[in-house]
């Protein structure tokens, strides 16, 4: 007896829901066993990253205003992704869209009222000129994206370190903190006296309207077409290159709108904590939700969870905070093993008879 | 012939596959000295079957004998140890190796050393028993097709084969290298070898065989002997199970030139050598010319030319009089051009895509499938079932995944994308090719309709009986030349056959 794959003739669609979480259930097992290498108890620990993660209404609060910038980088990813444009650049171009948010916030020439959708449309350009640089070259030089999109995550990230050593330093406290924006173009804050800003109902709307244009729009189309079969497209008489630039735009924009929400819902200015690798974490989460936009809004509420909740965890039980980005890490691991199920099954193999 | 053991017994074989049950307890029996065909439309289970014996798959249920004594096949190499080999439709070779070299593959050493002195023996000494002649130290690559299968099946021989599949072996060959392999075969059968020989073309099945096994959705209809009063229609309607009309040629009336090529030069990335050389050609509307030519001689490059995929580096392409300069795609299909690519799903569809995506993919940004860039969902269905039904695709919904479809059905799921816009041109490689017999005779009526309506069609093929039966003229492509530029009526199979290996170009 043995087993063996075989290639399954459709997926049923209760599988997206399915496979996610059981491969976040396997993680949590996989888990445990660090936690009780840690010394601590499992149940508790575990108990206490859900207390911590939305037991009562700041910490509920903090893990969705943690899920915003996940949800535009997922969002960024998943739409890059479908059209096999590798962008592994959304960290880049998320420190591209918080910067010209912070710039564009700080005006003092610009008229009240227009401040929050200027920084949402400048945020938006600037990670979509950021992440049409690998795109132009992938077109036109065959350079390799990969590479391209993943090495000018740090250019930006030293450009803005540059600038905050610079122009943008903290004139009084000397530290490399851009200036406030005005107060005027701080997102409004949707529940009193918590931090939930209007970037996060930005964020799940965008989720919506991603869904839309992936799946109703002609642009949708060909974003999923290319990414099927480009040559396919190709000979249809598709421009790929051009699909592919719009893609990189559109994945650009979204990531950089989370650089935007964290300046004008959070921080209220740009410094080199700005992100602790969002652009990165939404490579997994698109993965997790195996692209669709609308699944990236629970993969990234989970992040966010693990995010929120092993702090209180780890000061409740003792087990590392290092713990959080173990289950991130290894759901992915999980999660892709989880999609081998949707091509293939497995049978278990007897013997023929003789 | 027959003795009174089998070589090959198979019984009662069982194979599913989740719902749909692929073999339907068949039975199969192969004397020594006998070549067997094995007949049966796309999906009938002959693959399968095959695939059982040769242990690629395990069956649920069922026995094999070979020479009398059940066998347990699991792997190939139960197969192999249990005298069965398998020549398949792609090689399975190295390349970069030499013949010796190939066959050494998978050997045990002597002492470590490998054995090819033995080696080269038992290589002469298969070619002087079967007339399998090979050249031992050249390079496989360097082999032609027909040489490669040769090698292919020398192999089987020298690892002790007593059965032999051979799955679609005449589909890459020309005429005159199928008859070299059917002499192969006799010899075989001569020595005892049974032949299990798999093919779509009748009348090579007719030519060869001595009995034959016919399967469709699953089990074997009928088993016949081929005693010489069978005729191809009668085996195609045990196939298919119904009666087939034979494609009948009206005469159509000639109009304007809509497809012309004038001195088209393509070299190509690699610029070794010239892959389209000064190819000039015209098609008119209501007539259909055939493309003849062994694959590799450039008719995937003129295709492709013709689609606006590549653009040739020397001459033009004309679409109904408009000369087109610096073609592509999108452009070639708004002048009315529609093109069947030989590799439909690798070049015209969206495998796990739905076949609704795959069917809208051409003109899914224009009307009626779509307005300001808002896809149209009830045209596109509307379309596609109207597709469905018109082309009797069959599929169970019709959001299904476009690469679970079976062949013919990819085919015509294609065709019905293509032609449903009234294209002027059309052009069509390998338009049948790996398909059953009523997918083929649908395509071809297909075609026949296209010249009567006073299009033009271009039919790159390599199967010279369907060339012969559907084209007005048939050109012949060699080493990227148009060589011949003959009338179907005027010509012969033999005259064909002779251009496409080039013979009769070298003595112009």
């Amino acid at each position: 007896m043995r087993l063996q794959l075989e290639l399954r003739p459709s997926t049923p669609t209760w599988f997206n829901v399915v496979l996610p979480t059981a491969a976040i259930l396997v993680t949590l097992v996989f888990c445990s066993a660090l936690i009780m290498a840690a010394g601590a108890d499992i149940v508790s620990s575990y108990k206490a990253m859900i207390v911590g993660a939305f037991g009562g209404r700041f910490n509920l609060v903090e893990t969705m205003v943690k899920a915003a910038p996940l949800i535009f980088t997922g969002l960024a990813v998943a739409v890059a992704f479908r059209a096999k444009f590798w962008n592994i650049g959304a960290e880049g171009q998320l420190l591209a869209g918080a910067m010209a948010a912070a710039f564009i916030g700080a005006r003092e020439g610009l008229p009240t009222w227009s401040l929050a959708p200027l920084m949402i449309l400048g945020g938006a350009v600037a990670g979509a000129l950021w992440a049409s640089v690998p795109a132009v070259l992938k077109i036109r030089y065959k350079v390799d994206d990969v590479v391209a999109t993943l090495m000018l995550n740090f250019v930006m990230f030293y450009l803005m370190m540059a600038l905050l050593a610079g122009p943008w330093k903290d004139p009084l406290s000397g530290y490399p903190d851009s200036p406030d924006i005005r107060t005027a173009a701080e997102f409004r804050i949707l529940w009193e006296p918590t931090r939930l800003h209007l970037g996060v109902l930005l964020a799940v709307v965008t989720a919506i309207i991603i869904w839309v244009v992936m799946n109703r729009t002609t642009l949708g189309f060909a974003i999923r077409a290319v990414g099927e079969n480009a040559r396919a497209a190709g000979h249809a008489g598709l421009s790929v290159g051009r699909v592919v630039l719009y893609t990189a735009i559109l994945s650009g924009a979204l990531a950089g709108l989370a650089g935007v929400g964290e300046v004008a819902g959070l921080h209220f200015q740009v410094m080199a904590s700005l992100s602790p690798g969002y652009g990165y974490s939404g490579i997994v989460i698109a993965m997790l939700a195996r692209l669709n936009p609308l699944g990236v809004v629970p993969a990234a509420l989970f992040f966010a969870m693990v995010a929120t909740g092993a702090e209180t965890m780890s000061r409740k039980t003792g087990v590392p905070v290092f713990l959080a980005d173990v289950i991130q890490g290894s759901s992915l691991i999980f999660m892709l093993v989880a999609l081998l199920f949707t091509t293939y099954r497995v049978r278990v193999r007897r013997h023929a008879s003789v | 012939m027959s003795s009174s053991i089998p070589l090959l017994e198979m019984r009662g074989i069982e194979k599913r596959f989740g719902d749909v049950c692929a073999n339907k307890s068949v039975d199969l029996t192969l004397h020594s000295g006998e070549v067997l065909g094995l007949l049966g439309e796309n999906g009938a289970g002959k693959t399968t079957l095959m695939n059982v014996l040769f242990g690629m798959y395990s069956a649920d249920a069922g026995t094999v004998r070979v020479a009398g004594s059940a066998v347990s096949i699991d792997c190939p190499a139960d197969a192999i140890a249990a005298g069965v080999g398998m020549v398949h439709q792609h090689f399975h070779l190295v390349l970069r190796h030499t013949v010796l070299e190939n066959l050494l593959v998978g050997q045990p050493s002597l002492h470590g050393r490998l054995n090819k002195a033995n080696v080269r023996r038992r290589l002469d000494e298969i070619g002087e028993r079967y007339g399998l002649t090979l050249p031992a130290e050249s390079v496989a690559g360097e082999l032609s097709v027909g040489e490669q299968q040769r090698l292919e099946i020398v192999k089987a021989l020298f690892r002790g084969a007593r059965v032999l599949i051979l799955d679609e072996p005449t589909s890459v060959l020309t005429p005159q290298q199928t008859e070299g392999l059917f002499e192969a075969m006799r010899a075989m059968a001569k020595e005892g070898v049974g032949i299990i020989f798999i093919s779509h073309k009748l009348g090579e099945v007719l030519d060869i065989t001595d009995r034959l096994t016919i399967m469709r959705r699953g089990e074997v209809v009928a088993t016949l002997d081929n005693d010489g009063a069978l005729s191809r229609r009668q085996l195609a309607e045990l196939m298919c199970g119904h009666e087939l009309e034979p494609p009948r040629k009206a005469s159509a009336q000639k109009g304007a030139v809509l497809l012309e090529l004038k001195s088209v030069g393509l070299r190509g990335h690699t610029g070794v050598r010239e892959r389209l050389a000064d190819v000039s050609l015209a098609v008119r509307g209501g007539e259909i010319v055939g493309m003849a030519g062994v694959s590799g001689n450039g008719q995937k490059e003129l295709a492709e030319v013709i689609a606006g995929v590549i653009r040739p580096e020397r001459g033009q392409v004309e679409i109904n009089g408009y000369a087109v300069r610096n073609a592509n795609p999108r452009m070639m299909r708004r002048l009315g051009l529609a093109y069947i690519p030989e590799d439909r799903i690798g070049a015209g569809l969206l495998p796990s895509l739905s076949l609704s995506d795959s069917m809208m993919l051409p003109r899914f940004n224009q009307h009626p499938f779509s307005r300001f860039g808002w896809l149209n969902r009830t045209a596109i269905q509307d379309f596609v079932r109207e597709q469905v039904k018109q082309y009797g695709i069959r599929v169970s919904r019709h959001d299904v995944r476009t690469g679970t479809l079976s062949g013919g059905n990819l085919q015509k799921a294609l065709l019905a994308r293509e032609l449903a816009f009234h294209p002027l041109v059309v052009v069509a490689a390998q338009p049948t090719r790996g398909l059953d017999v009523g997918a083929v005779e649908f395509v071809h009526s297909r075609f026949l309709e296209l010249r009567s309506q006073g299009r033009a069609v271009l039919l790159i093929s390599e199967d010279l009986e369907e060339l012969f039966a559907l084209s007005d003229r048939i050109l012949v492509l060699y080493a990227g030349r148009v060589v011949g530029n003959l009338c179907t009526n005027g010509t012969s199979v033999s005259e064909v056959g002779l251009l496409m290996t080039g013979s009769a170009a070298e003595a112009v």
